[in-house]
């Protein structure tokens, strides 16, 4: 009897392969994948941000369009310091995975000031879009920019309080399986806003200014 | 299943992300450059330019940065980011194809065409 129910238990050797995954990255493995789902769901928030933009883009109510308030290079500038500050987190990482603690806080800290550069030059353009009578209680379309700008600029300033945290923590406990596991994180969120980034240069400012 | 040790986030091949480096720039220089700059092409096929450029380089940044492949936690990162990818095409593609429609025939508002 014992036997006939053990058998059907051999089968799915799927978990034990799993299990021994796991061991490679330590106690990372099931964190990266719920931590990508949280990634993916975000998506979704920016997502519904994006759609309700791209129905009220034309929506100015009389007010300013986009061609008389974007300034592109101040948006370039922008695109460029998000791009750079991705970047140099890529080069953190090979350091992180070496165990060098020294060049990863370098890389890192880097990163941290390129990312409030762009955080600080996002709150000049919106203060002084306020200033020209251009904020968001002026128009749909002036409503949907600040929100949809505005979450990824409140993203990205999550991550710097998130660098300044492992910049911290690294300075105290090193390189060991959970710092490791926090910076794999912050990088996944790191590059992911300026994925999201992406999208709003394209389809918010350069298609702004075109259409 | 035998492998599925590429975690995304992770930057093993240092090849990888001076490639992908490489391509953000110039697939984010170029569409900035044709619109400051005056484009060579129509408007139509500006927009399109640029769209394209944003959808590939979203394809290049998730390939090299984000490391995503078959293989990352044994397939379920690239199930999860396509299954993303179909609802946020179908939520903004849907939402700005419904609502336009919408306000092309029913909203004959007097300040319509103002941006156009």
């Amino acid at each position: 009897m014992t036997d006939h129910a053990l058998e059907p238990q051999a089968e799915p050797t799927w978990y034990l392969a799993e299990e021994e995954a796991h061991h490679d990255h330590g106690a990372a493995g099931p964190t990266i994948l719920g931590f990508w789902i949280y990634l993916m769901s975000d998506a979704l928030i920016f997502a519904s941000l994006f759609a309700m933009f791209g129905v009220v883009a034309s929506a100015y109510a009389g007010g300013p369009v986009p061609r008389e308030i974007f300034d592109l290079k101040l948006v370039a500038l922008n695109t460029g310091l998000l791009l750079a500050s991705s970047i140099t987190f890529g080069e953190a990482m090979p350091h992180m995975e070496a165990g060098r603690v020294g060049p990863v806080r370098f890389w890192l800290a880097l990163t941290g000031l390129l990312g409030a550069g762009f955080v600080g030059i996002e709150l000049y353009e919106f203060a002084h879009l306020i200033a020209e009578n251009a904020g968001p209680d002026r128009s749909a379309f002036l409503s949907a920019f600040f929100t949809l700008v505005g979450t990824h600029g409140a993203h990205v300033t999550a991550g710097l309080v998130w660098i300044v945290t492992m910049l911290i923590q690294l300075g105290q406990h090193g390189l060991n399986a959970a710092t490791k596991r926090r910076l794999i994180c912050l990088s996944m969120f790191w590059h992911f806003l300026d994925i999201i980034w992406i999208g709003v240069f394209t389809f918010v400012y350069l298609y702004g200014v075109i259409r | 299943m035998s492998t599925p040790h590429e975690t995304p986030g992770t930057h093993g091949h240092g090849n990888g992300h001076r490639i992908g480096s490489l391509l953000a720039i110039v697939l984010t220089v170029i569409p900035f450059w044709l619109v400051m700059n005056g484009s060579p092409l129509s408007p139509g096929w500006t927009v399109a330019t640029i769209f394209a450029f944003a959808i590939v380089q979203i394809i290049v940044h998730v390939v090299f940065f984000l490391h995503l492949d078959t293989r990352s936690e044994g397939g379920w990162t690239l199930l999860a980011f396509l299954f993303t990818a179909v609802i946020v095409i179908l939520t903004i593609g849907g939402s700005v194809w419904v609502m336009y429609h919408l306000n092309a025939n029913m909203m004959p508002m007097p300040d319509m065409g103002n941006g156009h």
